[in-house]
């Protein structure tokens, strides 16, 4: 079986994100970039896979060449090979149209639920689409057996199971595996694994981006003593209007 | 002036809050607004969508569309938007909405945006306004091609009554078998009437409740104020509640009127899932919890003290 896992190169959770040169721009400054926790749990699911059904597991990123450490500790955490899409990832259908240029002869192409930098969560519907496959998510659990694909997707207040056949595509999210540490013999064999840097397609973003703002400051919070809730009830009625 | 469709969706034959508010921003974008709705529906609550600015509302009652598969429902999205001549489809962002929004976007060669937070900003291109960065941030884009997806985040527009109810007009698509390949073989749905992620309000406890047999104080609480309940992520790893309760940027996004937070203290990923609330009230026994910095109102003190006084004085101004 092949495993296709699609990752993408974000800001750690806890950065603090402020733009630069008139707000077109992230400031990487200070800012850790990781592989995407959702990817990281479908990562992590591929790599299971991989032990319990035996798999080959490949990554794919679309990014310059600043993403290439994210991809070696793919690599370290259990991928065969990589593939870098040398491309700035312009939008969602730019991403989904080279990831798709890709994906012929995979069974199963892994995606987080989405990434944490746009949290669009499209990109794997619009693969889905370009090939021709089913595509679900956020899955919660994805089994193999004799060739049916058994999962579990969160939806509104519930859980929906679902049945289907490879190949298909999969944003995955927690409980789907457990994220994976690379060891000490992971990293020393990421190094000499196979990372293919390609060209892109030619395909036109459909989006431009006109620039980034933060929101504005919250305000400071007005504390209400413990003995006198009744204080807090009051405002929520009148100054905030919520109940 | 863009001829928008929405897609509706409908819980229990209801239409979703999250669509009424699809409907009003179509209607704030100022072009005429259809409205599609699939699978048995309640005819009263369609016709009502009227009320929130659609002058048209199209009904696939078929029952081969009660169940939401995202193929099918893509093919008759498609089919609507075709014989409308829309140019853009508006949708509440959610489990089905997203992919279906995702797929019509590569069928018709359109520009989409997910989580906009506010309507175009006024002049000729089309640029609007979305949440990334898990809440910490927005980015203005334009959607450049003639045909424009838009997926809403929660709040994005207040659904007001605008207008009258309308018709609803039948609509039969040709309904091809495109998910052979796909079965859903169960649902199932939280118990509770107060669906977490539409709640208007929310009450929410951490680790500092100290175990799952004191969430009582929280369920009556909830109970007093019509709330759904939530929690953070520990909780639902230990167990103490069902995975589908914990908020925060790896569970339940939420945005209602009033969040109310009991013993959580406010770890980034938590913020992530809760700072498009409109109202957020802390109650922690450490006031260096970093969740007072995110908060409108912050009690200091213990849940077991606070919460019993606070639920009283909640049902004595009822
Ligand atoms: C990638 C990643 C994703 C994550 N995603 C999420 C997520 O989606 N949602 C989420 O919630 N977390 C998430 N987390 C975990 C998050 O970082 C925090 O660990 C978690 O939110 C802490 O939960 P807590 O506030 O309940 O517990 P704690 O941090 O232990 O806080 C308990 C609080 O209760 C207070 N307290 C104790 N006793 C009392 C009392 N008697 N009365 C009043 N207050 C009391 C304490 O002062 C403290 O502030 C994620 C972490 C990572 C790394
Ligand atoms: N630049 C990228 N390279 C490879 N995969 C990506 C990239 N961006 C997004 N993805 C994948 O698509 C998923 C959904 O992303 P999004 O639609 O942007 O929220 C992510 O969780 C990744 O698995």
């Amino acid at each position: 079986m092949k495993i296709l896992v699609c990752i993408s190169h974000v800001p750690d959770t806890t950065s603090k994100i402020s733009f630069v040169d008139n707000g077109t721009r992230l400031d990487s400054n200070g800012v850790q970039f990781i592989i995407g926790p959702y990817d990281d749990y479908a990562l992590a699911r591929a790599v299971e896979l991989k032990e319990s059904n035996g798999a080959s597991v490949t990554v794919l990123n679309v990014g310059l060449s600043d993403t290439e450490p994210t991809i070696r500790k793919a690599l370290a955490i259990g991928a065969d090979d990589a593939i870098r899409v040398h491309a700035e990832p312009a939008d969602s259908f730019f991403v989904a149209t080279q990831i798709a240029a890709h994906a012929a002869g995979y069974d199963l192409i892994l995606m987080g639920r989405e990434s944490i930098d746009y949290n669009s969560g499209v990109v794997h519907a619009m693969v889905g689409e370009l090939l021709g496959l089913p595509s679900f998510s956020p899955v919660m659990s994805l089994e193999l057996s004799d060739g049916v694909v058994k999962m579990a997707r969160e939806i509104e207040g519930g859980k929906e199971s679902l049945e289907a056949s490879l190949p298909l595509v999969a944003g995955c999210q927690e409980p789907i595996a457990e994220w994976k540490i690379p060891n000490m013999r992971g990293i020393m064999s990421a190094r000499t694994k196979p990372l293919k840097v390609v060209d892109p397609v030619a395909v036109e973003a459909r989006v431009r981006l006109d620039g980034y703002e933060l929101p504005p400051p919250k305000g400071a919070v007005k504390m209400i003593a413990a003995d006198n809730v009744g204080e807090l009830v009051q405002r929520l009625k009148t100054e905030a209007k919520v109940i | 002036m863009m001829k928008s469709l929405v897609f509706v969706e409908t819980a229990e034959g209801k239409v979703k809050k999250t669509s009424l508010e699809a409907v009003a921003y179509a209607h704030g974008l100022g072009g005429a607004v259809t409205v599609i709705a699939l699978g048995t529906a309640d005819a009263q609550a369609l016709a009502d969508v009227g009320k929130y600015g659609a002058s048209k509302v199209l009904h696939a009652s078929d029952a081969a569309l009660n169940e939401p598969m995202v193929q099918l429902y893509t093919s008759v999205i498609e089919q609507a938007m075709r014989a409308e001549g829309t140019e853009v489809l508006v949708l509440a962002n959610s489990s089905l909405g997203s992919p279906v929004a995702a797929k019509i976007a590569v069928r018709f060669n359109a520009s989409l945006a997910a989580n906009v937070v506010e309507l175009p900003r006024p002049g000729a291109a089309c640029i609007v306004k979305r949440s990334i960065y898990t809440g910490k941030a927005f980015a203005n884009v334009e959607l450049k091609n003639a045909i424009k997806v838009i997926t809403l985040r929660k709040n994005a527009a207040e659904a007001h009554e605008v207008g009258n109810p309308v018709a609803v007009t039948p609509f039969a698509p040709s309904l091809a078998n495109v998910d052979a390949n796909v079965k859903i073989t169960a649902v199932e749905k939280a118990t509770g009437d107060i669906l977490l992620p539409e709640a208007e309000i929310v009450v929410s406890g951490g680790r500092g409740m100290k175990g799952p047999e004191h969430w009582g104080l929280i369920e009556d609480l909830a109970k007093t104020l019509g709330a759904a309940t939530g929690c953070s992520k520990p909780v639902s790893d230990m167990h103490w509640r069902p995975h589908h309760e914990h908020v925060g940027q790896t569970g339940v996004k939420v945005a209602p009127q009033l969040y109310l937070a009991v013993g959580i203290s406010g770890a980034i990923q938590h913020l992530a899932g809760v700072n498009s609330s409109k109202c957020i009230v802390v109650i922690n026994k450490d006031p260096e919890a970093p969740f007072f910095k995110a908060a409108d109102y912050g009690i200091v003190g213990d849940a077991f003290d606070v919460l019993p006084k606070l639920n009283e004085a909640f049902r004595a101004a009822k």
